[in-house]
């Protein structure tokens, strides 16, 4: 299907793109690494039991390696990182490796199905704007624009909780999945798996948990994937072709759809994926907000408990996931851009 | 033509009116708190926890917005929130605006290796989740009202500074800026005296999203428990006790958010209003 002239197209930006990821990825590292370190307070003294001599502090210092000064305890820990040894988790002694691991799916499933969302909202509401546009109903579809973009995640989630969770409680308004349940799970993808093991009655038990916290997340991208398409479409619907497929006597629905549509959403795609790492920065607070069990919750507990090098493997995760993001939206604008592809 | 544009200005107007209102409102609220306020924002009384806002039955009279579970006055207690609040909005937005601002005028304007160490630092930040970055900040500086200014400027700069870099490099390739150089105007003449008042809408723009997103941070820093003490009247932390005692006294939770809803609804319309107002195409 590809081209060869668009496969060495995407080699050239995967090559052109690791260099400036690693300098970022080692870039955050610093920065983490050095912030954390500067934390007044012993985290390690902390989970001692109050009678604890200087001795036993001392030697879990140095089982830490937070005896050694900052940069050598860097450099043990980057050379573990190379080797994918990330630390082990001072609060909880797992791994911090296996941690991460564990979280990270229900962060995944959770981004990706907010992202389903924004898209789908965002793109009826930018077709429902440019099909009735110059009305009422493209007014209301602004006002409505105007309101997503200007209210963060962290408050509809809150107004969702009261509306969905309290009023009319349809929704879970915490947690995953519900307690209760028998789970056959051997990953932690278990939307994904409950598909495949067609376990429908847990697919359903985990959506409508994960429902409200991906709409919060949803809104403002949402939002914004409206105003960018809507604005798009109208600008293409002026261009000849489309003023040729309406001469034909297309109607107005499929103009919009099918030939306005293809051209229209470049540019709203490569703001998705820009915007798409800000959704998952906002898992962290949203995730903490519905007692979700994910990557984001388990990094503000990190961070309270002082967990030096889970705070560290977290993230690094993050950083990790908004590069890749990045990577392939560079890729896709490759692919699905036609001045791109023949050059 | 000519009435389409009326029209629109109507418009704005009529945002810049709404929200500006608001915004004025919650400004003398926050003045004059200590007075307005029908009780003491921290005073505890156990007999009378989660009284029911002042239509419900059961209410007692001057507890308008009813008390928390541990008795203290919803009302009192927003009214106090709302110092913090505004207090955050305007040190945090300001100090944001200018340090960003002015990175991102040197790397717009200078390019070379200027731009080239301020376009890595940005791309470095935003690698960075935010609220992570926030907390993190805040578990190393500690709580109270400082550390929550210094957090939101450490996190934001960059908001100021892509988007003037970006609008400073369009304006470096305009005529009137070769004409100043054929002038033999020193370039940091040129950046002050020629860019900067081109760039400014945009900032002013932008400053009072930030302001909105300023009390934003700090809701949720105190939703986290993380602001400034516990018992500190805050919106976040009356939300978070609300939160858990949503079932029992859902007044808790409500009044707080409609008003930090209100509060940052109206600094980014205000901020749209202001972009718009100063759009020279409808002016």
């Amino acid at each position: 299907m590809l081209s060869g002239s668009l496969s060495v197209l995407l080699l050239r930006i995967v090559l052109g793109r690791l260099a400036t990821m690693a300098i970022t990825l080692f870039g955050v590292a610093v920065i983490v690494f050095v912030v954390i370190r500067v934390v007044p307070g012993n985290p390690v003294a902390m989970m001692l039991p109050p009678g604890a001599t200087e001795a036993d502090i001392a030697r879990l210092n140095a089982l830490y390696g937070l005896d050694k000064s900052i940069p050598e305890q860097f450099v043990i820990w980057l050379g573990g990182v190379v080797q994918g040894d990330f630390g082990t988790s001072i609060s909880t002694r797992q791994p911090v490796l296996d941690l991460v691991l564990g979280r990270l799916p229900a962060t995944l499933e959770l981004s990706i199905f907010a992202l389903v969302l924004a898209v789908i909202i965002g793109g009826v509401m930018a077709l429902t704007g440019t099909r009735f546009r110059g009305t009422r109903t493209e007014g209301a579809v602004d006002v409505a624009n105007g309101v997503g973009l200007s209210v963060p995640d962290f408050l509809w989630g809150l107004v969702f909780i009261l509306l969905f969770g309290v009023l009319w409680p349809i929704f879970h308004i915490s947690g995953r999945i519900s307690p209760a349940l028998d789970l056959p799970f051997v990953t932690q993808f278990y939307v994904f798996e409950s598909i495949v093991r067609l376990r429908f009655d847990l697919w359903w038990d985990l959506l409508t948990h994960m429902f409200m916290p991906a709409l919060a997340l949803a809104i403002p991208l949402a939002a914004i994937i409206s105003q960018l398409l809507k604005q798009s479409l109208k600008e293409t619907m002026h261009l000849d072709y489309v003023v040729l497929a309406r001469t034909k006597g297309y109607g107005e629905n499929r103009v919009i759809v099918g030939e306005a549509l293809r051209n229209a959403v470049l540019p709203t795609l490569t703001l998705i994926g820009v915007q798409f790492t800000f959704l998952i920065g906002g898992t962290v607070i949203i995730e903490r907000l519905f007692s979700y069990e994910g990557l984001g919750n388990m990094a503000i507990d990190a961070v309270i408990n002082r967990d030096l090098p889970l705070i560290q493997g977290i993230v690094i995760v993050f950083a990790l996931i908004f590069t890749v993001v990045n990577l392939i939206v560079d890729m896709l604008y490759a692919v699905l851009n036609p001045r791109l592809r023949h050059a | 033509m000519l009435d389409g544009r009326a029209a629109v200005r109507r418009r704005i107007n009529a945002r810049l009116w709404l929200s500006g209102g608001w915004l004025a409102l919650l400004a003398i609220v926050a003045l004059l708190a200590p007075w307005l306020a029908p009780k003491d924002p921290l005073a505890q009384d156990l007999f009378a926890a989660r009284l029911p806002p002042f239509w419900m039955a059961g209410a007692e009279p001057g507890f308008w917005l009813g008390t928390d579970s541990l008795g203290r006055d919803v009302l009192s207690r927003i009214m106090h929130g709302a110092r913090i609040a505004l207090a955050v909005a305007l040190v945090a937005g300001i100090a944001t605006c200018l340090i960003g601002s002015a990175l991102g005028l040197v790397a717009g304007f200078m390019r070379g290796w200027a731009d080239r160490i301020i376009s890595r630092l940005v791309d470095i930040w935003m690698a960075f989740p935010p609220v992570l970055f926030a907390i993190l900040l805040i578990a190393v500086l500690g709580t109270g009202l400082h550390s929550i200014i210094i957090a939101i400027v450490v996190i934001d700069w960059t908001r100021f500074c892509r988007v003037v870099r970006a609008e400073a490099l369009n304006q470096s390739a305009m005529d009137y800026v070769a004409s100043a150089k054929v002038a033999g105007r020193t370039r940091l003449s040129i950046m002050v005296r020629e860019i900067l008042p081109n760039v400014l809408p945009t900032i002013v723009a932008l400053v009072t999203l930030e302001m909105g997103i300023a009390v934003i941070v700090e809701a949720i820093l105190s939703f986290v428990n993380l602001s400034i003490s516990t018992d500190a009247p805050t919106w976040g932390g009356m939300i978070a006790e609300g939160r858990i005692s949503i079932h029992q006294a859902w007044w808790v939770l409500v009044f707080p958010l409609v008003t930090l809803f209100l509060t940052v609804l109206s600094f980014s319309q205000f901020g749209e209003g202001l972009k718009d107002h100063f759009d020279p195409v409808l002016r």
